[in-house]
């Protein structure tokens, strides 16, 4: 009993102590920012860093957590960018700032946690590979939907057609609002780093605050035996149920912030396709299966390096994939990992288990 | 073990951040101009050309003694086909001390950046977006023609000069510059007699196969078939055509622009090929001649229209700064200021025409139609 | 009718080529438990050597298919040594998951430093004069036939393979149980090789014949191709080798036959849905094996 309770406590320590490292990161990035001392270039990045941190939360919850492979949690982006977006296309003239941004982030987060449901119900039926693949398809099939989808507003309403954009018969005032592959042009510029750093800590706190309770467990449980945590009573359907939809939620907020960034957001497939739903699983993996803090940290440097290399110019990409292979190594590798725990000493080594028990926990 | 890695990760990130801090930006005597394009990824071709278009361009006017004796100091940044990527680029050339924007290369990239440059007040003349809402700003120009203005060419070009009567139409349904002529082609193809008969379509990720939408065509007896795409999927379509045995007449515009000049490509299969393009790099005249040579000299590959557009772009430039007096010790917003009312007062004869500006960003320049004839462009009429 | 049957016959032409390429992705999973993203980057540099051979160094055809060949088997095996190996054990396989992506990457940037962005025209491996073969109405490109005939041979032989010779019953043991299969005086890593190798060879096959096809070569063409046939792989039951091949010829002739009855604009969301729809009514795959889970 006694084991249990430092066990419990030293995991909320645990997940404080991410908490804390977000703030103190956000305290020092705008006291530099204050002091005129974070070029532009450097700045520009602060939203998306936040969006892809996000992401990272929010597909940690599904892979680290909930032990299920998802490629398709850009669509899940995709969707909330395009929901908010959308919205606030709408309702550009007709509302203030503050409430409609608002309103937005959770249009986006909802319209994101319904595809998510509606999508688990068969996905989560699956195991493995296959769930993946799955999930894969859906992302793929947002994608491609979104870029024929046609939507304009004029003085009769909204028109919708997924042909083009002359079967809409817009009238003469008519405005295109979702323009097919080119998208929403002109939503309005609305993200900073402020609200992205408050979505990314709210994210944060919700799932930190979901894998130690109740339900939280019993989700681990389904990840590490999923027979047995059935035989326990457990409702494996309804907790599988709750994790993906709030995991789609959150990405659906982060793809909100992501299209009030830009004034032109397009579904190409480098953006919302599969390659980017697997860039959002290197971050998970590179940051150790499981463990929220890794998966933000390795967002934030796998987001940084590519733009820190422009100075290599023809060479950058080749440089990052190699980074991304050699750092997989290092921190994979088993030989790599008694290396650095001999030769690290103290506390600093003490094999300590993630947040949640990740993969090292199993 | 694991709150060690993450110290180094933490420690990394830190020496990350810190390596981005601004660094003092020198103000030496000279322009600075930054161009934008993908470098890599899907697009890389196009950015590539954009970028190094305008580097012949910087380099033959520096060899000239630079704009009123000012040198031009030029720097092309990566944005990998993505509008957050291109909004980065556009952040670091301003880190460098960028005074005027030669891009983005592409029209989604193009609109992100011009919220930014409206912002600022830069001025930015992309070579090549061609989408309607890319000069939605005041101090946006542009150097080729317009989506819908191609649109509405092709579609009176192939009436008036009663090309054919039933046309197949294959586009890019994903990307913005095809499904934006697509849509002006088809709005005006009514008032030039034209019946489109088949309207297929294909995606970024569905490009390598086309014969479905050929067979359709084939079936339906079309006369011609409208290719508005980039000629990197036109030179397989023409050479599935080719197998099927299809017969048919082609039209296409500026985006088949250096098909002719892809590696080993059989150019017996563009034989007939009509095209409205601007640029074409064999013509005659001295001008372009001079810049493929450059050209090819220094990257090895002939130049297409996307070079040419950005090289266009750079005398543009150099062509505005002269007329309205800019000096390098203007800030930035001044120098788009003065700019932005020199456009609409020169004219400038480049590689693809000669052109003069509205002050809404477009370019006023003719069309050229061209058909391939024994592996070369010749003018039609 | 003729419509459809040339339909048909295109759709099996881009099955049978995503079948190949289908295989390699599913050996390698059957064996070595990964999958291997960088997959269809051998494709395209298989096509690449296949390219420099025939019209940079204009040789005869048949030397730059063996180039390939031999050239994807060795990167194969090269890839796998350096970057997949060393995290065989590292406890959970999205870590060698994501070296894959890093080697994808990595094959796409040198190709682009190498051969530059500008795309290529791969010369047809088949001759201008036999490019089609004319059946009465009919009218069928050489390079169909071709690519079905190669994929139902290398079906068969892998199968002989397998079957029938001692490396290819130590595959089928170590895709099996690796470690009874050691404990019997099996190499696995000598075994994993070998997959590799094979897979990488067929890679170089695909590639050569993909291009064939579609000529259009640039340092992105492997990388929807790969991603298709990862597709038929689960689509056929991912680690069986039948499988893959209908797997990969059922995709094409969905693509194609969507893309023609359907709509062109949803071709990919119309082959997404079906693989969706299968996989619900058979969670495991066209062949798959049902594996029987145990607490």
């Amino acid at each position: 009993m006694k084991n249990k309770m430092t066990s419990m406590s030293k995991a909320s320590r645990d997940n404080l102590w991410t908490i804390l490292m977000l703030i103190i990161a956000f305290a020092v990035v705008q006291g530099f920012r204050m002091g005129g001392l974070v070029n532009s270039h450097m700045d520009g990045m602060l939203v998306p860093i936040c969006v892809y941190a996000t992401m990272a939360v929010s597909l940690n919850l599904v892979v680290g957590i909930l032990g299920e492979l998802s490629l398709g949690h850009a669509g899940f982006m995709c969707v909330g960018a395009f929901a908010s977006a959308f919205f606030s296309k709408l309702f550009e003239n007709s509302m203030g700032v503050f409430p409609r941004f608002l309103l937005a982030i959770l249009i986006g987060g909802a319209v994101a946690g319904l595809f998510g449901f509606l999508i688990g119900i068969p996905v989560l039926r699956l195991n493995g590979d296959y769930l993946a693949i799955v999930t894969l398809a859906f992302g793929e099939i947002i994608k491609n939907l979104i870029n024929v989808l046609y939507v304009g507003r004029d003085s009769n309403g909204l028109h919708f057609s997924i042909k083009d954009q002359a079967s809409l018969g817009l009238a003469e005032d008519g405005e295109m609002i979702i323009a097919g592959p080119q998208g929403i042009t002109g939503t309005p510029f609305n993200s900073n780093f402020v609200v992205g750093f408050l979505i990314l800590l709210i994210s944060t706190i919700v799932v930190l605050n979901l894998i130690n309770s109740r339900e939280g467990r019993a989700i681990m449980a389904i990840r590490d035996n999923r027979i047995a945590a059935g035989s326990v009573g457990i409702p494996i359907t309804k907790y599988k149920m709750f994790a993906f939809t709030l995991s789609a939620v959150i990405a659906g907020c982060a793809g909100a912030l992501y299209a009030h960034n830009l004034s032109s957001l397009i579904a190409t497939p480098a953006r919302f396709g599969y390659n980017m739903s697997i860039l959002f699983l290197v971050f998970v993996v590179l940051g150790g299966i499981g463990s929220t803090r890794g998966a933000i940290i390795a967002a934030v440097i796998l987001t940084l390096i590519p733009e820190v290399l422009r100075f290599m110019s023809d060479y950058r990409m080749l440089i990052y994939a190699i980074v991304l292979i050699v750092m997989m190594i290092v921190n994979w590798n088993p030989t790599s990992r008694a290396f650095i725990r001999a030769h690290i000493p103290g506390k600093l080594s003490g094999g300590k288990k993630a947040a949640g028990g990740g993969e090292e926990g199993r | 073990m694991k709150r060690m890695k993450q110290f180094a990760s933490l420690a990394i990130t830190a020496a990350m951040t810190v390596g981005m801090l601004s660094a003092a930006v020198s103000a030496d005597d000279a322009f600075k101009i930054g161009a934008i394009g993908p470098l890599t990824g899907a697009a890389a071709n196009y950015g590539t050309a954009v970028i190094n278009g305008a580097q012949i361009a910087v380099d033959e006017i520096n060899a000239a003694g630079g704009i009123g004796g000012v040198q031009i100091e030029y720097r092309g940044e990566d944005d990998e086909l993505d509008n957050e990527k291109s909004i980065n680029a556009y952040n670091t050339l301003k880190d460098w001390g960028m005074q005027i924007l030669v891009g983005p290369t592409t029209s989604g990239c193009s609109i992100a950046v011009s919220e930014k440059t409206k912002a600022d007040n830069m001025f930015q003349l992309t070579p090549s977006g061609s989408a309607k809402d890319c000069t939605n700003y005041d101090n946006v120009f542009r150097v080729c023609f317009s989506d819908p203005n191609q649109g509405r060419a092709s579609a009176r070009y192939i009436g008036e000069h009663g090309l054919a009567k039933k046309v197949g139409v294959i586009y890019d349904s994903s990307d913005v510059y095809s499904s934006g002529i697509f849509a002006t082609f088809k709005e005006e193809a009514p008032n030039q007699g034209i019946e489109i008969a088949v309207e297929e379509a294909f995606t970024a990720d569905n490009n390598v196969d086309f014969s479905s939408q050929l067979q359709k065509c084939a079936d339906a007896g079309v006369e011609l078939i409208f290719l508005p795409i980039y000629y990197t999927q036109a030179g397989t379509i023409l050479q599935q055509a080719a197998m099927m045995g299809l017969q048919t007449k082609w039209f296409g515009c500026d985006g088949l622009d250096g098909m002719l000049d892809m590696d080993n490509f059989q150019k017996e299969l563009a034989e007939g090929v009509m095209l409205l393009t601007p640029f074409a790099a064999d013509a005659e005249d001295e001008l372009t001649q001079n810049f493929v040579a450059a050209y090819k000299a220094a990257y090895n590959v002939t130049p297409n229209q996307f070079a040419a557009d950005a090289y266009d772009a750079v005398y543009t430039i150099k062509a505005a700064i002269e007329k309205a007096g800019v000096t390098t010790d203007m800030s930035i917003s001044d120098i788009c200021e003065a700019l932005k009312t020199a456009m609409t007062e020169i004219e400038v004869t480049g590689l693809t025409g000669t052109i003069v500006w509205t002050a809404d960003g477009e370019p006023d320049k003719d069309p050229k139609a061209v058909v391939i004839e024994d592996g070369a462009y010749v003018s039609m009429q | 009718m003729v419509s459809f049957l040339n339909y048909l016959i295109n759709g099996l032409s881009l099955g049978s080529i995503y079948a190949i390429i289908a295989i390699g992705y599913t050996m390698v999973y059957g064996i070595a438990k990964m999958l291997n993203f960088a997959h269809g980057d051998v494709i395209m540099v298989g096509a690449y050597i296949a390219f420099s051979v025939i019209t940079t160094a204009k040789l005869p055809p048949v030397l730059g298919v063996l180039a390939a060949v031999f050239g994807c088997m060795l990167i194969g095996i090269c890839v796998e040594k350096i970057a997949y190996k060393p995290l065989r054990h590292a406890g959970s396989s999205l870590a060698v998951l994501i070296t894959a992506i890093g080697v994808s990457y990595f094959l796409q940037n040198i190709a682009l430093l190498v051969f530059s962005s500008n795309p290529k025209m791969f010369t047809p491996i088949i001759p201008m004069n036999m490019m089609t073969i004319q059946l009465g109405a009919f009218r069928i490109q050489t390079i169909s036939l071709v690519s079905i005939a190669v994929s139902i041979l290398l079906v068969l032989l892998l199968v002989l393979f397998i079957n029938k010779t001692r490396p290819g019953q130590a595959m089928l043991a170590c895709s099996q149980d690796r470690g009874a299969a050691s404990l019997m005086g099996i190499s696995v890593n000598g075994t994993i090789s070998l997959t590799f190798a094979i897979g990488s060879a067929m890679a170089g096959i695909a590639g050569v014949l993909l291009c064939s096809a579609y000529p259009t070569l640039s340092p992105y063409t492997g990388a929807m191709p790969g991603i298709k046939a990862f597709v038929a792989a689960v689509f056929g039951g991912i680690g069986s080798i039948p499988g893959a091949m209908i797997g990969g010829l059922l995709l094409g002739v969905i693509e194609i036959l969507g893309k023609t009855y359907i709509s062109s604009q949803l071709s990919d969301a119309i082959v997404f849905a079906v693989l969706i729809v299968v996989l619900l009514v058979k969670p495991t795959g066209l062949m798959g094996r049902q594996v029987q889970e145990k607490v």
